[in-house]
């Protein structure tokens, strides 16, 4: 209870020797499911695959209605760089392509290939197991996790072979195998070590293998002592022990954050607007590194994930290894839930898990955990927002060390500019400020909104900018048109002032010269005979 | 169902709780004062906090705001507080005026709780002391000094307390006494050293500590806020920066200048004992409306407040300067929030984003 030496040490920079800034501590009893074993969750009648599950550019459709698809064959085809391709997780026909609502708070649809499952679960044999992937290139190794459509399992989904690669310039020295599962409710990974700990430890190693990393340490967090000693016991076996460390940490939220737990581990930040290989890290989760194995080793596509399906309202919960595609509303019935009357659907962990607007959504490959929770204890955490009493609280557990009170008055009252300079894009959103306030304030709520305000802000800017140039190149064309006729003009002007002064000369000259003319005339008239008498002389003068 | 954002979970602290643990904190200070101003005392924090709810509840409803407010024990808490500032001897209608106006111009003028910028208790008490500093600089003596003196009863409290000294048949000078701070500086100003000072007070250490010397209500016992405040600085209700920063400076400050000249400054642990310091420092420059909310922040308001304790104590005008030290770095309280912040993950100090 007293740990006023530890909060001291976290604000003096007393060297960050373990641990991360800032956290807060929840207690076990919502891990419910802890140590439960994984069950299988029955083929549903339907499985929905919506074209992108990962970060990144949604994939391109490469089935026909009416096809006959086999499980693990690929049915979407990534696009772009940072894309993963989408596996059948079952074999089946594809009954349509169309748009359907996908796990997202916004309820908004995204294309998705419909299958039904014929039953058979006949398996897709054209991606070959390959055992001894040490004899084998690495750019054909991430060829292949990246055709098994691997990204983060850990919620992020971020494609995993896009941060596996040997660089010269940011060579990668430590490789974490992120165990942690901070967030309250799920067990997934837990159970996932407990059951799978060889595959999820062979699966570092071809990791290790590909960046060419000397040292891994699997971070596990001091509630889950079975799989810390199972880690342990398997890496023993696997004579894997000199080059990777089990390292156990003090339970505290949001550990599990990327880069909470490089600080935690390492006493290194990731310098802000890089990543974590600029550091020499690269982390993956449990279940990544478990798909990687299954991926390479047993040439398994990802279909499958084990998913924590639990809440307040389940009556049976479990850990379950459910296909993608599977509706929730199916996995949720499987859990004991009868009723959706008075519940809401949770998607992810109570702390940064989303709730969905409806439950007939696929499970997808960010999914870790399905709650059903009793609308009114979802109520019960959304108290009315009272004034702010700057106790500060906010403050002492953020992470990322920023002043989440006076961050979100300035995004409340519209102030984005002092927002930003308040490091508003630094938050990871891990809602620890709002778990603490003791005046309910929606913190991460107005942070978002701040942050969707200033992106709105900087696209205007840059539509403005950019009417501004071309409104600034008109106005110089015109200017440029205006100069041109303008010289044209002048020269114009001056040819014809040139050709004027010209013919005034000209008709000066002739008038010279007729008045000349008229003059010699009259004179002649009048000296005709003179004229002669000279005519002559010069005859004389040739004589 | 209206659109939530995460987080979907809550730690169940909330505002009335902290605000209630404060006040619990208190007790053991408050009795204190009981046991040392008898039913004074009673009467002084009952018209306090009566008088802050009753305010409180006129300015809602005038307002138009919620009532129920009035229980979140905020008006409550800074009754008690201002109670436990106030001298013994203060009438009763300073202790009304005192607090009507921590409420309605110390709080609810600003735009009520969480908007103040200073702390409303000791802006109240800072009014009283300018406008009236004969009562608020007169300290009736303990109960357990004079136990021939006939001031603790029922009935004497009440007359004096409601009709002032003439009512009981006495006089300031009987009833009063210098409290060590004033003592000190009246006898310093005299050229009396400070050892000699307090030789001639009696001034006993440990009673300061334990609380039988001549002071406002609550400040006389360092032991009972001591055991509030670590107790609420053990459940975070107030964090550890402000108290052990504030008093920290204090000690080094007077303690350096106590090995210059022993005869004119005095020694720190006089320093941390006298008057309102543990009081302020451990329930009023924590209040978290008008202080700081960054950790950093908070060591550096806890600093400016000892630094300034100290300054005015040594060399102003008046012997105690703890509360003015915190109404001032109250109003410091905004900048240090713009300028010292905590340092953000991934960027170094000092440079913004």
């Amino acid at each position: 209870m007293f740990d006023l030496w530890e909060k001291i040490k976290q604000t003096l920079p007393m060297g960050t020797s373990a641990g991360f800034t800032g956290g807060v501590v929840h207690s076990n009893q919502h891990k419910r499911t802890a140590g439960q074993a994984i069950i299988a969750c029955p083929l549903p009648e339907l499985l929905i695959h919506p074209v992108k599950q990962h970060i990144g550019d949604p994939c391109e459709p490469m089935v026909e209605v009416g096809e006959r698809v086999l499980k693990g064959q690929m049915i979407a085809k990534a696009q772009g760089y940072i894309s993963v391709p989408v596996h059948a997780s079952t074999s089946g026909t594809v009954e349509k392509i169309e748009e359907h609502t996908i796990p997202h708070p916004s309820g908004l649809g995204l294309t998705s290939i419909f299958i039904k499952p014929d039953g058979l679960d006949e398996v897709d044999e054209s991606l070959h197991p390959l055992p001894n992937y040490r004899s084998v290139d690495a750019a054909e190794l991430r060829e292949r996790i990246r055709n098994a459509g691997i990204a983060g399992l850990g919620g992020a989904v971020f494609p995993t072979f896009v941060k596996l690669v040997k660089d010269q310039k940011n060579p990668i020295e430590t490789v974490i195998l992120n165990g942690i599962e901070c967030e309250p409710w799920l067990t997934c990974d837990h159970q996932l070590m407990l059951e799978k700990a060889h595959e999820i430890i062979s699966g570092m190693d071809i990791i290790l293998h590909l960046v060419g990393a000397e040292k891994g340490i699997i971070a596990i967090e001091d509630n889950k002592p079975d799989a810390v000693e199972m880690m342990q016991k398997t890496l023993q076996e696997m004579g894997l022990n000199e080059h990777v460390q089990v390292q156990v940490l003090p339970t505290r939220y949001p550990q599990g954050g990327e880069k909470q737990l490089i600080q935690a581990l390492t006493g290194k930040e990731v310098p802000a607007g890089q990543l974590p290989m600029h550091i020499g890290v690269l982390s993956t989760n449990v279940g990544t590194s478990k798909a990687i194995y299954d991926a390479v080793c047993l040439g398994e596509p990802l279909t499958e994930r084990v998913i924590t399906v639990s809440g307040d309202a389940a009556a049976k919960p479990s850990n379950m290894l459910v296909r993608l595609g599977t509706s929730m509303h199916f996995l949720l019935e499987q859990c004991g839930v009868s009723s959706f009357e008075d519940i809401k659907v949770m998607h992810g962990g109570p702390m940064m898990g989303e709730l969905l607007s409806q439950d007939d959504v696929p499970v997808v490959k960010g999914s870790n955990g399905i709650l059903a929770m009793q609308k009114r204890s979802i109520m019960r955490a959304h108290f009315d927002e009272e004034p702010c009493i700057r106790c500060g609280d906010c403050g002492d557990v953020c992470p990322a060390g920023l002043m989440p009170n006076l961050l979100a008055s300035h995004c409340k009252e519209n102030q984005f500019e002092r927002a930003e300079d308040y490091n508003l894009f630094d938050c990871i959103e891990c809602g620890a400020c709002s778990y603490v306030c003791p005046a309910h304030i929606p913190l991460v709520h107005y942070f978002r909104y701040g942050k969707g305000q200033v992106a709105q802000i900087q696209r205007e800017k840059a539509f403005a900018e950019e009417s501004r140039i071309r409104s600034e190149k008109r106005d110089a064309r015109l200017a440029k048109e205006l100069a041109e006729k303008e010289e044209k003009r002048r020269i114009a002007r001056e040819k014809k002032e040139a050709r004027a002064k010209a013919l005034a000369e000209k008709e000066a000259a002739e008038k010279a010269v007729v008045d000349k003319d008229s003059a010699e005339q009259a004179s002649a008239e009048q000296t005709d005979k003179p004229e002669v008498k000279a005519d002559d002389k010069p005859a004389e003068d040739k004589a | 169902m209206i659109f939530l954002s995460s987080p979907h979970m809550h730690g169940g602290n909330n505002i009335q709780l902290t605000m209630f643990s404060v006040i619990i904190a208190l007790i053991p200070a408050a009795m204190v004062s009981v046991f040392l101003y008898g039913w004074l005392a009673v009467f002084i924090l009952t018209t306090c906090i009566g008088v802050s709810l009753a305010t409180e509840y006129f300015v809602l409803k005038w307002q138009g705001k919620d009532t129920q407010r009035v229980w979140d024990g905020s008006a409550g808490l800074t009754g008690l507080l201002l109670a436990l500032v106030l001298p013994a001897a203060v009438p009763w209608w300073m202790a009304v005026f005192a607090a009507v106006f921590a409420i309605v111009l110390g709080k609810q003028l600003y735009g009520g709780l969480g908007h103040n910028p200073f702390n409303p208790a000791l802006a109240a008490r800072v009014v009283l002391l300018i406008s009236f500093p004969v009562q608020m600089t007169s300290w009736i003596v303990p109960m357990h000094m004079d136990a021939s003196l006939d001031m603790y009863s029922f009935t004497t409290s009440l007359k004096f307390f409601f009709l002032g000294p003439d009512a009981v048949q006495q006089t300031w000078d009987a009833i009063t006494m210098a409290s060590p701070l004033g003592y000190l500086k009246t006898e310093l100003g005299q050229g009396v050293t400070v050892t000699e000072a307090l030789v001639n007070y009696h001034y006993s250490t440990l009673h300061a500590f334990i609380g039988r010397e001549a002071g406002s209500l609550g400040e006389g016992s360092a032991l009972a806020l001591l055991m509030g405040g670590i107790w609420l600085m053990a459940r975070h209700t107030i964090s550890w920066h402000i108290p052990i920063s504030y008093l920290l400076t204090m000690a080094v400050l007077a303690g350096l200048f106590n090995l210059i000249n022993p005869d004119v400054y005095a020694p720190p642990m006089f320093h941390l004992l006298a008057g309102g310091l543990i009081l302020c420092a451990f329930f009023m420059a924590t209040d978290p409306v008008s202080s700081p909310s960054s950790g950093i922040g908070k060591i550096v308001f806890g600093i400016g407040c000892g630094v300034l304790t100290w300054v005015i104590r040594t060399f102003g005008n008046y012997p105690e300067g703890a509360m003015f030290a915190v109404v001032l770095m109250n109003m410091a309280t905004p900048l240090i929030d713009y300028y010292v912040r905590p340092r953000v993950y991934g960027h170094k100090r000092g440079k913004q984003s």
